[in-house]
């Protein structure tokens, strides 16, 4: 049962990974993707990884798909272009591939380590690999990593937004809605809307001293760039 | 099933998702090819702990899917900065990253 289940889930890793890589329709490599995460996960279940399997399948298969797929249809693009390098240098990195294969499955199938050829112990406790045990290490013995895991999942959130974020002004819908706000807000509060100039303009301001330093400056590029946006939004 | 086949598993989706890296020309597949690559890595650190009888193993894995994440986070981003800004989504165009 062991055997059977092994070879569905790794061959169904290993075409689909294939797939990924083959596949001429972005979409579709996407797709192959999940494919071979979720045979993954079932080669986790099968070495006893009960939680690593359940966060593969939420994180990968719940969430990074989801990023990948929105971006996906939102980048568009149809499938990529042929041709480029041209086939000589696509030869030349299966080439690469194959030798990488042929390296790695040297170094570690001839390392001559015995307990390669086991499957492990048998007497596995029944902790192995539950939730308890995994918070119980990451809250212990790995708890620097831990903590400098999650400030990078924090810098990388603050990073996406910085470059994924629209720089192109305010619409029509949230000018009227900051004019109203502008009403009530007396002068001189020092919030960032006004820092850059975007109410109570000063003379000696930020956005005075920015503007013709740097040439084009936020505002008239954002200006520029309303026109194709409208174009943008048609596709 | 003995680590072995495992480890032979996890080295061929490694090469092919090396492969993948190589012959990608859109940026966002280049970044699912190196998903690959990283999940390839996942399997070997689990078969070892598995090996081990020990779950030690098994945060390496869970880190390796937080640096996973964020590096799909940040290079999405990018990808959408470069849609953004007209640049074609091609790697072989690509010569510059200033906004």
């Amino acid at each position: 049962m062991d055997e059977i289940l092994f070879f569905v889930a790794g061959i169904a890793a290993i075409v689909a990974a294939a797939g990924t890589v083959f596949l001429r329709n972005p979409f579709y490599a996407v797709l192959s993707l999940v494919v071979h995460l979720l045979s993954l996960s079932m080669l986790f279940l099968l070495l006893y990884a009960q939680f690593v399997a359940v966060v593969q399948v939420m994180v990968y298969v719940g969430a990074v798909m989801v990023l990948y797929v929105f971006v996906n249809a939102y980048v568009g693009g149809g499938s990529e272009p042929e041709g480029g390098g041209g086939p000589s240098l696509r030869m030349f990195s299966y080439a690469i591939a194959i030798t990488l294969i042929v390296t790695i499955g040297i170094a570690v199938l001839g390392t001559g380590l015995q307990a390669i050829d086991g499957s492990g112990p048998d007497d596995i406790p029944a902790s192995f690999g539950s939730p308890g045990e995994i918070g119980k290490l990451l809250l212990t013995k790995f708890l620097l990593p831990f903590e400098a895991a999650s400030f990078l999942l924090l810098v990388a959130a603050i990073g996406a937004v910085v470059l994924a974020r629209r720089r192109r002004g305010v619409l029509p819908g949230e000018e009227r809605m900051v004019a109203a706000l502008d009403l009530l807000a007396p002068t001189g509060t020092g919030s960032m809307r006004e820092g850059v100039g975007a109410i109570n303009p000063t003379p000696g301001g930020f956005s005075a001293r920015i503007t013709p330093s740097t040439g084009a400056g936020t505002l008239p590029a954002s200006d520029d760039r309303t026109g194709d946006d409208s174009e943008g939004g048609s596709r | 099933m003995s680590t072995g086949w495992y480890l032979a598993v996890s080295a061929i989706v490694f090469a092919i998702g090396a492969a993948g890296v190589a012959t990608r020309r859109n940026p966002l597949l280049v970044l699912v090819c190196l998903e690959l690559m990283l999940n390839a890595g996942n399997l070997a650190i689990v078969a070892f702990a598995r090996m081990h009888g020990s779950t030690e193993g098994h945060v390496f894995a869970l880190v390796v899917m937080v640096v996973a994440a964020a590096e799909v986070a940040v290079g999405l981003g990018v990808v959408v900065a470069l849609y953004r800004n007209r640049v074609p989504v091609d790697v072989d165009e690509l010569r510059e990253l200033h906004g």
